[in-house]
């Protein structure tokens, strides 16, 4: 990654809510805290906010470092900061942890007051509602009566489908990139595999293990390598690694013998080190549980009557977790109901994880819209 | 194609003779989005443009234009029966592989239908056939072996289609350049303009 039009050195703010948080399961947070990160200023008129939100292993660190030591910037550097896509010239640009994650807000690793212990297992499952809920408390906080964006992708996206239903009039565009109106049985089986694979792991000691000596890394990690299969398409991996192999010849034997193993574990390895198992199997179940038509496809286009926000729908063609049908989905029923849509589906060959990347046609939709968005 | 100055393409105005005020108007095959402009700056219509390609799509997006980036010859099944009040096909006709079907489509989601294509019946093109090669001109401005046309008609073909198919054409022009022509179209018409419902 270039420094070049990097945003820069950056700081974590700290929200803290004393208002409860009634959560979808019926639980209520009697109060928690947002860790997030702000880039560009408000204007005088505070209407160029753009909320991004983060799909399943993301945060609030969207762009720049935190020391001219940092390795690597945010996660979506490559998108937002002065004069990229989602230029921070123009806009004010936040990014949150969702709660239930493990940066820095109420999650399972944050300390229950009552306890003055980490949650563990006994922090509660939090859904996407509740999560739009917590972001327009804090946006709220902020002055922000309505948002320029919301923008996001994956689990994300979905943020921001539910940020036009549930906030109608504080949204002006919601972004929707590799999303889905609900999860597939395939895609809940994906992350149950996931789920299952942590839980069982005999570090995972029910998800307090953070007083103990190990962390379930050995369920993590396979989670991970499970995942990172399924967010490529076989053509990037086939082109990418193929069969190449570590040495000359074959060992029979069960160490890596293949480019593409050595590549899984790597990566395995490194997010087991960087990840929390309890806020993994925590956003995989947000997945699974968001559903607003409520296992009625038609119910969309009823849900969707609220939305007076105008979309903008991008899918990749090369993304079998969420395939561009599951987006024309979500097009159809905003389509039934009138809504200023805008809807490109990009041919990339990098599977779900093209969100993510520097493809020059998918970076510029995104640099044209915001361009289109200051103009009206 | 034809657009390459900034000038409305000079079918537009005629388009928008058919066209209701505050309609709402679906165009299949919106490349640059500018027709879709006239008709909102002229008619106060509002609608969708479909586009395949990816440069017209963001040229679209660019205009302003609610663009959506659907392969036409999968149908519109995006589109509840009678959604819209006029459905246009412009010059895109003669590219399509499914004709009926994408016919038959626009009249399930539009109350109307516009669709305007080249003539290939026009005697210029007949000429160029006569001295033994594939016609080029303004409308068909492609040579035979890059062209994206594969379903070119010539107005009687176009009439015998929609009678055989049941479509009513409620108007029909024909043009070459600005001027309209009604002595032997077929042959002195460079550009078909339908306006149809189903019978």
């Amino acid at each position: 990654m270039t420094t070049k039009n990097s945003i820069g050195i950056v700081k974590t703010k700290i929200f803290k809510s004393s208002n409860s948080l009634k959560l979808k399961s019926g639980k209520v947070l009697k109060e928690y805290s947002l860790i997030y990160e702000t880039y560009g200023k408000l204007n005088a008129k505070r209407n160029n906010a753009v909320l991004v939100c983060h799909a399943l292993s993301g945060n609030h660190h969207l762009a720049g470092k935190y020391s001219s030591k940092d390795k690597h910037p945010g996660w979506w550097d490559n998108l937002i900061g002065p004069n990229k896509p989602l230029d921070t010239n123009k806009f004010f640009v936040i990014g949150i942890n969702n709660l239930g994650g493990s940066d820095g807000s109420s999650g399972p690793k944050s300390i229950n007051k009552k306890t003055n212990k980490p949650w563990g297992s006994k922090f509660p499952i939090t859904t996407v509602e509740d999560w739009v809920n917590s972001h327009e408390a804090l946006i709220t906080s902020l002055n922000i009566s309505k948002l320029a964006a919301v923008i996001g992708g994956s689990l994300g996206g979905m943020q921001a489908i539910q940020w036009s239903i549930q906030y109608p009039e504080k949204i002006e565009h919601a972004i929707v990139i590799a999303a889905a109106p609900n999860l597939t049985a395939q895609n809940i089986a994906f992350n149950e595999v996931a789920r299952q694979s942590i839980i069982t792991d005999p570090d995972f000691n029910k998800g307090n293990y953070y007083e103990k000596k190990k962390r379930p890394k050995r369920g993590l990690r396979i989670a991970r390598m499970l995942g990172h299969i399924t967010y490529l398409s076989d053509d990037v991996m086939g082109s990418k690694f193929g069969r190449k192999q570590k040495n000359k010849d074959y060992q029979y034997n069960f160490n890596t013998e293949f480019e593409i193993e050595s590549y899984l574990n790597y990566q395995g390895d490194k997010f087991a080190e960087e990840f929390d198992a309890n806020t993994y199997i925590r956003m995989t179940k947000a997945l699974d549980y968001y559903d607003p038509a409520n296992g009625n496809k038609k119910n969309l286009s009823k849900i969707f009557k609220k939305i007076k926000s105008k979309v903008l729908v991008i899918a990749f063609t090369s993304d079998w977790r969420f395939s561009p049908n599951r987006s024309k989905e979500i097009v159809k029923a905003l389509l039934d109901n009138n809504i200023n849509v805008k809807y490109a589906e990009i041919t990339a060959a990098s599977g779900h994880d093209a969100f993510l990347m520097t493809e020059p046609r998918y970076h510029a939709i995104l640099e044209s819209y915001f361009k289109e968005m200051l103009k009206n | 194609m034809v657009n390459k100055k900034k000038n409305y393409r000079y079918d537009f105005p005629i388009i928008a003779n058919w066209v209701a005020p505050n309609s709402k108007v679906l165009d299949l095959g919106c490349g640059d989005g500018e027709l879709l402009n006239y008709l909102k700056k002229e008619r106060k219509t509002t609608g969708y443009g479909i586009e395949k390609d990816p440069d017209n799509w963001l040229k679209s997006l660019k205009a302003g234009i609610n663009v959506l980036q659907v392969d036409l010859e999968a149908g519109l099944s995006e589109f509840e029966d009678n959604s819209f009040d006029v459905v246009i096909l412009s010059k895109t006709i003669q590219s399509m592989h499914n004709t009926e079907e994408i016919l038959d489509e626009m009249l399930r989601v539009g109350k109307h239908v516009i669709v305007t294509f080249p003539n290939f019946g026009y005697w210029r093109n007949r000429l160029q056939s006569i001295k033994g090669e594939m016609p080029k001109s303004k409308e068909l401005p492609y040579a035979w072996f890059n062209t994206p046309n594969v379903h070119l008609c010539t107005i009687k073909d176009f009439d015998n289609l929609c009678k055989s198919n049941k479509y009513k054409i409620v108007n029909r022009l024909v043009l070459t350049d600005n001027q309209s022509v009604s002595l032997l179209p077929n042959l002195f018409g460079a550009l078909a303009l339908y306006n149809l419902v189903n019978r």
